[in-house]
């Protein structure tokens, strides 16, 4: 898929996302919509997977470990085919398969179920290991949040990664810097983010998240990387896409009324025909 | 009893791993920096390379084998119960029980027969929190023959299991003919009429002296091992209630939330009994040897023996 489409895809995830938190009433756009591109280029062009057989053995798998953005995670697998994107509005909803928070004997898709923060890196070092183990080329990735990195549990993980060599793993930072009390260096800098994971062993390569021809060179890069854990620490614009919502903490949780969602749909409508319209 | 063979049940965790690692190739062990004292060292020694010591990070290591189990292994965890179900609750809830992975929890140092080390690593409340966790099943082994048939029957079971283990050597009483071992069977040891004595882990040898020195007394105590504390065994425990009309639960561990309050939640709703809860009253332990802390706090044979006769007297 070239870079034009996958732009276009991110876009449609970005919809599916605000209509699926709007419904709610309820749910975290901001860290979904910061993520919307590594989500898109992940499902649409990096991981070996078969939306028609989530459970492929041999399949990559992904770890939503900042499990409060499963909107961006729903929203892709959506789009992506392994459930119908009409299905998105169900989102917390009694009785639903979209959950608040991913679970994995819910949702085809979800290789891991996540949300309390700190814990789903160390279920994709397990994945990795079993992975090496077995002698199995499959590929593990990670998405964490840069304010999830304050658990010590994160830490923990990067030392069993790092000291086990799984260059099968991928770490990924979303570095929107805000979290729910304010901005991440105010509340406990986890800078230097980079440093940190190098001194864990990590390969370390710091992009523009919301840039897809970085994600693109950076995933080829941990591809190529032997030897060690690769993390990516992806600077983002939180809420990125709805204007109101980019750069505020104040979205971080919080579901657009009726009026706000009309406004965030029709931001999002303009960078599609940006773009050349819909696919 | 000077002549019962005596062994630790954790000894019996790394002995039944150890035995059962070449038929079944999907069993892993983790660790965290404690394979000596959680005796997977032979493990360790006969598979190495499918023995994993994540270091002192028993977070992380919870963590590993959730993502072990989502590719089809079979990991088991081992910490002392403290750390194990304590520090790990959290990790054990929504790593492992939510998601209803295939891991299973080796929890050795259970309990004040930890000994000298005292209150901080005597773990009393690991069999209470396990229990609230939706789907775990959570298995106390009395002795050596019943620890290694629970390590199997978990590797057999698809599910998270919780094995508590002891580190003080107890006395094996389950090496008769025709032994079987069934995940949620309780085992009724000693029929009696007059008192129900439930016992699970180390308090099952001394129910089963305390039920000997009760018959020189002239009262006849029935003694129900429960192994399994979830699921229970209902059916045992309500017949021999409905027998005998009084119940004693003796365990090492918390008398809130563990064995006592499993046995009174069944019969306060389907047989109101007047129940007896020998164990940790609300308690912190302290440092002593293993004898000495069950003498002082009542959980030996001798302890049991007095608390049950001044409760059928009562």
């Amino acid at each position: 898929m070239n870079k034009l489409e996958l732009a276009k895809k991110a876009n449609e995830v970005r919809k599916g996302i605000v209509t699926a938190v709007h419904s709610a009433k309820a749910g975290h756009p901001g860290g979904s919509l910061s993520a919307a591109d590594l989500f898109t280029y992940l499902y649409f062009e990096e991981m070996n997977i078969d939306p028609k057989n989530p459970k492929m053995e041999d399949r990559d798998r992904f770890v939503l470990s900042k499990g409060h953005t499963a909107p961006g995670l729903y929203s892709v697998l959506a789009n992506r085919g392994y459930f119908p994107v009409e299905d998105l509005k169900t989102l917390r909803k009694l009785g639903s398969y979209l959950q608040g928070h991913p679970c994995m004997q819910e949702t085809p898709g979800v290789d891991m179920s996540s949300g309390s923060l700190g814990q789903g890196l160390s279920a994709a070092a397990g994945m990795a290991l079993a992975g090496k183990m077995d002698g199995k080329d499959y590929r593990v990735y990670c998405l964490c949040g840069d304010g999830e990195i304050q658990e010590g549990q994160i830490w923990e993980a990067a030392m069993f990664a790092g000291h086990r060599k799984l260059d099968n793993l991928v770490v990924i930072v979303d570095n929107n810097g805000l979290q729910i009390d304010g901005r991440i260096e105010d509340v406990c800098s986890p800078y230097p983010i980079d440093k940190k994971f190098e001194a864990f062993q990590f390969h370390t390569i710091n992009i523009d998240g919301n840039d897809l021809e970085q994600i693109d060179a950076a995933m080829k890069e941990a591809r190529q990387t032997k030897g060690k854990p690769t993390a990516i620490i992806m600077k983002t614009v939180k809420g990125k896409g709805v204007s109101f919502m980019e750069n505020n903490a104040g979205w971080h949780g919080k579901a657009p009324n009726d009026e706000e969602y009309a406004i965030a749909m029709a931001d999002l409508e303009k960078i599609g025909e940006e773009l050349g319209g819909a696919n | 009893m000077a002549d019962v063979k005596k062994i630790a049940t954790r000894e019996s965790y790394g002995n039944a791993l150890a035995e059962c690692g070449e038929k079944y190739p999907n069993l892993l062990v983790l660790d965290a920096d404690l394979a000596g004292a959680t005796k997977t060292g032979v493990f360790k020694k006969a598979f190495p390379e499918r023995h994993i010591d994540c270091g002192i990070a028993e977070c992380n290591m919870t963590g590993i084998a959730a993502g072990l189990a989502t590719c089809g292994k079979i990991p088991f965890i081992s910490s002392f119960a403290m750390f194990a179900a304590g520090r790990n609750f959290e990790q054990v809830r929504n790593s492992i029980g939510y998601p209803h992975l295939n891991v299973k929890i080796g929890a050795t140092h259970a309990g004040i027969t930890v000994g000298e080390d005292g209150a901080t690593h005597q773990c009393n409340e690991d069999i209470a929190l396990m229990r609230t966790i939706p789907g775990m099943t959570v298995i106390v082994p009395s002795d050596d023959v019943e620890a290694r048939a629970a390590v199997e029957a978990a590797i057999n079971y698809v599910g998270p299991v919780y094995l508590r283990f002891g580190r003080a050597a107890v006395p094996v009483i389950n090496d008769r003919e025709g032994y079987q071992f069934e995940i949620g069977k309780g085992v009724l040891l000693r029929e009696g009429k007059d008192v129900t004595i439930v016992a699970t882990g180390i308090c099952v040898s001394a129910a089963l002296e305390a039920a000997e020195k009760l018959a020189a007394d002239g009262i006849d105590a029935e003694v129900i091992n429960i192994h399994t504390i979830k699921p229970l065994d209902e059916e045992l425990v309500l017949a021999s209630a409905k027998k005998t009309g009084r119940v004693v639960t003796a365990e090492e561990h918390s008398v809130i939330g563990g064995l006592g309050s499993a046995v009174c939640d069944v019969l306060s709703a389907k047989l109101p009994t007047k129940v007896c809860k020998i164990g940790m009253q609300d308690v912190f332990g302290e440092s002593g040897t293993a004898a000495a802390l069950v003498e002082k706090y009542g959980l030996d044979g001798s302890g049991i023996y007095e608390t049950t006769k001044a409760f059928v007297k009562g």
